[in-house]
């Protein structure tokens, strides 16, 4: 059914009872096309994409919790294309512009909401970097401002302005960034790529890939052993585990980001600002909650929970930049694990192994990349060949030295 | 994570005063070809369960030391001296 306002009158006429379940609960098949590993944002949109744009519906995107229970449902919901290399840049507009019209494409309201996204500056040298990543991202035709210090003192007249040590000098803001309802992204491209014909399958978890004569055969689950043409790996944090399975050894650590949100305030901020000491983000959920974080904790972890040493760090970070921030109570934190790549970049390629391919090293930011990861993934797996703006986004840069590293921190993922 | 780590110089210490660099891993040899240093600054097991690090006493005794964590539970089960040779082996 589609969704409309037209839809929703007609079920409410008819007391709500006639909605149909978003997708179905289909049991495996023997064989697919293509098997897609991992349920989170960039696996459906990759079946979503497979389906709408290349036409392969044969496609079964297996996930081992519920749909939605990694970090496409525990990220804080921020979109942007401020990035400053050229190997990323086009990639995440590419994204940003997907944004733009996807809720119209999949059908489903997922509360894009350009806010804005603005990044604070508190040193000469900070602010000369900033400006800088604005220049190249208007020399890739994105939008980007510098606004000093009075013109965010309207937007934001609550910001510490004068603090001693970090004072707040300016800052680099993207108008079309902003925050979009994570759980509405999975749950609509769920939607889309299922009534496409994509089987979603969920608590089947992957704990095997079955090879022959150098080929990936098909996968064990913990629903059985079901076979595939191609098989397509998109596992977010545990993409060090599943590629295991085929003898592959990542550049890739795993860590865990936390996250926080307040009780439900009144309108309070109505943009994403970001603080560029330590690190410290943080928007207002429609809800009105706050939702905030920093850094990842600094340690290898599957854990999907941090420490009490990060929580304090992002507490004194964020009241630093907004005083009142003091008066408010926290109603919860969780956490989720990153792929952190050694260069901070994701990869999106094929591997040793012909039809077996590779989507991985996201980060904290892949939940911006999502449509584009989506999109280009499926671009390969359909035509064999990278989508040009993914094209930077090999498995063998580390090898060839072209790495892609947007903070210069080196093969160090712990300070990415 | 348990948040105290014991130092085996200084005793149990907060988390907050030390740095993690990552993996302990043995470093190849100069001469070693790309290959062997491509997997020793790139790749990673990245294990679910055990795995030996190097972290820094920053805020204490300054020393290298080797913490073996679970990366799941997040238990510290051993912390050595970098340095120590009898047990680097093992
Ligand atoms: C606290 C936090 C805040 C963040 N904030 C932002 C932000 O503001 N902006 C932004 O752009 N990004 C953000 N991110 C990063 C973003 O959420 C991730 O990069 C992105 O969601 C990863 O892709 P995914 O959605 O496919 O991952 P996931 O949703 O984690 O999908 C991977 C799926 O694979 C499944 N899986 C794993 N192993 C197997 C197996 N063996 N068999 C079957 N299934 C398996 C998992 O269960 C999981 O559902 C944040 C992340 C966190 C944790
Ligand atoms: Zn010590």
């Amino acid at each position: 059914m589609r969704y409309s306002a037209l839809s929703i009158l007609m079920n409410g006429l008819r007391g709500n009872r006639s909605w149909k379940p978003a997708w179905r609960e289909p049991e495996p098949k023997a064989h697919y096309d293509v098997i897609i590993v991992g349920g989170g944002g960039h696996g459906l949109a990759t079946a979503y994409y497979l389906a709408r744009e290349f036409g392969i519906t044969n496609v079964a995107v297996l996930e081992k919790g519920y749909l939605g229970s990694g970090n496409v449902g525990r990220n804080t919901t921020i979109i942007r294309s401020n990035y400053l290399l050229p190997g990323n840049n086009p990639f995440y507009e590419l994204s940003l512009k997907l944004w733009e019209g996807l809720e119209q494409d999949f059908n489903f309201n997922a509360m894009v909401s350009q806010r804005g996204v603005l990044n604070l500056c508190h040193s000469d040298g900070q602010r000369d970097a900033f400006i800088r990543r604005g220049n190249a991202m208007r020399l890739h035709g994105v939008d980007a401002e510098f606004l000093d210090r009075e013109a965010i003192r309207r937007m934001l007249p609550f910001l510490g302005f004068d603090n001693a040590r970090f004072p707040i000098m300016g800052g680099l803001l993207q108008r079309r960034g902003g925050t979009v309802r994570h759980d509405a992204v999975a749950w609509g491209f769920a939607r889309g790529a299922d009534m496409r014909g994509v089987d979603i399958i969920q608590n089947c978890e992957v704990t095997g890939i079955r090879q022959e004569g150098g080929r990936v055969t098909g996968v064990e689950t913990s629903r059985g052993f079901i076979a595939c043409n191609k098989l397509a790996l998109a596992a977010a944090g545990n993409s060090s585990r599943v590629a295991a399975m085929a003898g592959m050894k990542l550049p890739i650590e795993s860590h865990v980001l936390q996250a926080f949100v307040s009780e439900g305030l009144k309108p309070y901020i109505d943009c994403v600002v970001t603080f560029g000491v330590g690190h410290f983000y943080i928007s207002q959920s429609d809800k009105g909650g706050l939702v905030f974080g920093g850094d990842i904790d600094g340690y290898n972890s599957y854990a999907q929970r941090g420490n009490l040493a990060m929580v304090e760090h992002v507490i004194e970070a964020g009241k630093t930049m907004i005083p009142g921030l003091s008066r408010v109570r926290v109603l919860r934190s969780w956490g989720g694990i990153m792929d952190m790549s050694m260069d901070g970049s994701p990869i999106i390629d094929r591997t040793h192994i012909d039809n077996l391919y590779l989507n991985a090293g996201w980060c904290y930011g892949g939940f911006k990349a999502t449509p584009a990861s989506g999109f280009c993934f499926a671009h390969l797996l359909a035509r064999g060949a990278p989508q040009e703006t993914a094209a930077a986004f090999r498995l063998d840069r580390f090898a060839r030295g072209y790495l892609i590293d947007e903070d210069g921190s080196g093969a160090q993922p712990n300070l990415h | 994570m348990a948040s105290l780590v014991p130092c085996p110089h200084c005793g149990l210490r907060p988390k907050e005063e030390f740095t993690i660099k990552g993996a302990a891993l043995p470093r190849p040899s100069p001469d070693a070809g790309a290959d062997a240093w491509l997997d020793h600054v790139y790749l990673r097991d990245n294990p679910r369960g055990a795995l030996d690090e190097f972290w820094h006493h920053t805020s204490g005794c300054r020393r290298w030391l080797i913490v073996s964590r679970d990366t799941f539970s997040h238990e510290i089960s051993a912390c050595r001296d970098a340095a120590d040779p009898a047990k680097e082996r093992s």
